[in-house]
């Protein structure tokens, strides 16, 4: 090793000894278990919730939640911390980030291994195939610990459909209907958008692929090897972007921009479609003076097989590595207390998540809760919509981060109009790939 | 006449110098010689594996076409920013040197904008101009231009050049103001008496006199423009839209922070510091001249 390693190790390690000497001294009658999280406003008190009531439930434990930030910032936070020897036990993990973090075996425990380890019950049937199947390995060992789930649904206004003399209870079914509505709600209700999407990778690429059972990248969507290769320019692909290319230019088509800072033009009232998370649903409950629904994503009629599944969106909590034995055990025993069908249900009916084990589907299903509120089921019909596929079952690249943003310049140069679609897609595939190799290459030595 | 201290040995003044030297070593020398060690590995983001791959960060960089594109938006940027916020800045600190009222609230309201954190500064014009909510960018459609920085490249651009130049006049005002303050009367009075116009008066006289305030300026200016504009880009446009305005450091940012590429991150602030400090050298070696202290 070179001397600034060494030196900062010291460093750190001085910093470390100060403050350990405080806080762990009054440890010793309770083991701690950190979880650093991203989770704010009504989340992060749910979050709390759970911590308090595990920490409640027995007394050798306690889970200590941290807020860390954005998604992003919680990631770069537990890679900083594991490089100074200092990781979180629990670490809440977008779904961008898993493949990062699963080609780190050496800094991670797998989930099916610490529950083995702890001796608690554990059945990877028992979740949603859609959801297990995105944080598990090829060979079906599931790596993390599915928590919070959403997945894409299309928002529409219903008393914008009424202005423009289309059916609010019959939302288009397909991206041609759309478009059509679309142009219709522009003339007739609002003349600045005829819909939108937010996120613009994730629905446009990620999901959409998914949803038409095309491939992403090769090896089932990178999970069978990091050897995997983009295949996003084909013919379905470039013919998606070129149309919202042209629908961009006379405002049917209003771009969202790369996150959800987009999403606000739909609850004030100025896109009357946009296609988001469903975890937009609160959002929506709290601030949209109109009448809305959801609906699930659209699909092209001539691409056969469609509409397939969906895939996920939200996070996901990874085990650090190196920890003691009595501390991974607490680790089981509060992710044992997380799968309970009643509390999976409780969340899932209280916080919008969506529930990740197929018992806690069930029961929310016969209790006739959706009813009452069937926009929680939309996106859980998309994710069983059918049995996943090897393009469908999910998605693993690494550098997924910086790719995201690659892919979404291409596509804004699509729709500026700097380059066709053909050419903004081929060049997110090449330089996509180019990313891969990169990973393929710092992961597999 | 020559000033010097008289030291006994020379152990008292080489320890006096030892505070400053250390500093120096540990903030300055100490990561600028670790962010060149890291620029010849490659490193996954955990640090798990690490291989030594001398300059092959850098000559990806440099078969990398995305990268000359930022280089060329950062020339725009920087050449923008920097000019923009000198030059209002002396405009603004010319009139409020005159004899007005009210001048102190009037100085304090424009060093205000200095106080503000960079980030703080790009979500406030964010705000104004983001296409859908925005004051501002309501009233431009009313004007019937179709403002869309999501989209169309020079929106961004004048977004955030208009964010990074707002920061930074505060602090230019600050610097010109006090260097006005310091011209002495009597030379712009004698100048009246001859004859001389106000604005042929700034432009032979105060102008002239200033110059080594705008040359300690252009330079901090310029270095400000370089590294400490990221976290606008950051919160305003994220560098989009298709890169339109990724400037070389927030590059350096996205990459290494977001991307969790160090090494590539680390040839690319080293390929930065380069051109910071050849940048400088040339500052100091030419315009200096031109400066009269």
């Amino acid at each position: 090793m070179y001397l600034g390693r060494s030196l900062s190790k010291h460093f750190m390690a001085a910093l470390l000894a100060g403050t350990a000497l405080t806080v762990a001294a009054p440890a010793s009658a309770q083991v701690e278990i950190q979880w650093w999280h991203a989770m704010t406003g009504a989340n992060n008190d749910v979050v709390n919730r759970l911590a308090a009531e595990f920490n409640a439930s027995q007394s050798e434990y306690k889970v200590v939640a941290s807020y860390k930030g954005s998604y992003p910032d919680t990631m770069n936070a537990g890679i900083a911390a594991f490089r100074a020897g200092n990781a979180p036990h629990i670490m809440q993990v977008f779904e961008v980030g898993t493949a990062t973090m699963m080609a780190a075996r050496g800094a991670i425990k797998p989930v099916a291994d610490l529950m083995k380890e702890a001796g608690e019950r554990f059945d990877p049937n028992s979740y949603l195939p859609a959801v297990a199947g995105y944080y598990s390995t090829a060979k079906g060992e599931m790596l993390s610990f599915p928590f919070n789930s959403s997945s894409t649904v299309m928002w529409y206004n219903k008393d914008a459909f009424r202005k423009a003399g289309l059916n609010p209870d019959a939302p288009p079914k397909t991206w041609p209907e759309v478009f059509e509505a679309a142009k219709k709600l522009k003339a007739a209700a609002t003349p600045n958008c005829g819909f939108s999407t937010a996120w613009v990778t994730w629905v446009n690429i990620e999901q959409f692929s998914v949803w038409h059972n095309i491939p992403i990248g090769t090896k089932s969507n990178g999970i069978d090897g990091f050897d995997t290769e983009f295949k996003i320019n084909s013919p379905t692909h470039v013919k998606h972007f070129a149309n919202l290319a042209e629908l961009v230019k006379d405002k049917t088509y209003v771009y969202g921009g790369r996150t959800n800072t987009g999403e606000g033009t739909f609850t004030s009232g100025e896109c009357p479609i946009l296609l988001t998370s469903s975890g937009f649903y609160g959002n929506v409950k709290a601030n949209a003076k109109f009448d809305w629904a959801n609906a699930p994503m659209p699909y092209y009629p001539d691409v056969a097989g469609a509409p397939q599944n969906s895939t996920l969106g939200g996070a996901s909590l990874w085990v650090m590595g190196g920890k003691p034995a009595n501390e991974y055990k607490g680790v089981a025993k509060f992710f044992a207390f997380l799968s309970d069908t009643d509390r999976q249900a409780k969340l899932h009916t209280e916080s919008g998540y969506l529930p990740i084990t197929k018992a806690a589907y069930e029961k929310v299903k016969s209790s006739g809760f959706y009813n009452a509120n069937p926009y929680l089921e939309t996106p859980l019909k998309e994710l069983t919509n059918k049995p996943p596929t090897e393009h469908s079952k999910g998605l693993r690249f690494g550098n997924l981060v910086q790719i995201r943003d690659i892919w979404s310049e291409e596509i804004e140069a699509a729709l500026q109009g700097t380059k066709t679609a053909q050419q903004a897609m081929d060049a997110a595939v090449s330089r996509g790939n180019a990313m891969l190799r990169q990973f393929e290459r710092t992961v597999t030595r | 006449m020559e000033r010097r201290a008289l030291f006994g040995g020379k152990l008292l003044p080489y320890s006096l110098l030892l505070p400053q030297f250390a500093i120096v070593v540990v903030f300055f020398y100490f990561p600028a010689a670790q962010a060149v060690w890291q620029s010849l590995l490659m490193q996954d983001a955990f640090g798990i594996s690490t291989e030594f791959v001398w300059f092959e960060n850098y000559s990806i960089l440099a078969s990398n076409p995305e990268y000359y594109k930022t280089m060329g938006t950062t020339a725009v940027f920087s050449a923008l920013v920097a000019f923009l916020s000198l030059a209002i800045g002396l405009l603004l600190a010319v009139m409020a040197d005159k004899q007005i009222k009210g001048a102190t609230i009037y100085k304090t309201m424009l060093i205000w904008p200095y106080a503000v954190a960079p980030a703080v500064a790009g979500v406030l014009w964010l705000f104004m101009f983001q296409p859908s909510l925005g004051m501002l960018a309501k009233m431009l459609r009313g004007w019937g231009i179709d403002w869309n920085p999501l989209l169309n490249g020079n929106h961004a651009m004048i977004l955030v050049v208009l964010a990074a130049t707002w920061k930074q006049i505060s602090y230019n005002f600050l610097f010109f103001l006090a260097g006005l303050a310091a011209i002495p009367k009597s030379v712009i009075e004698a100048a009246a008496i001859d004859g001389a116009r106000p604005l042929r008066r700034f432009w032979t006289i105060v102008f002239p006199l200033l110059s080594p305030t705008a040359f300690f300026l252009l330079v901090v200016n310029i270095v400000y423009v370089f590294f400490d504009t990221f976290g606008i880009i950051d919160s305003v446009t994220g560098g989009g839209p298709a890169g339109n305005t990724t400037t070389m450091v927030y590059k350096v940012y996205a990459d290494g922070k977001l991307g969790s590429d160090l090494g590539g991150s680390a040839a690319q602030s080293v390929v930065l510091m380069v051109i910071v400090i050849a940048l400088t050298a040339i500052q100091f070696k030419f315009v200096e001249r031109k400066v009269q202290y």
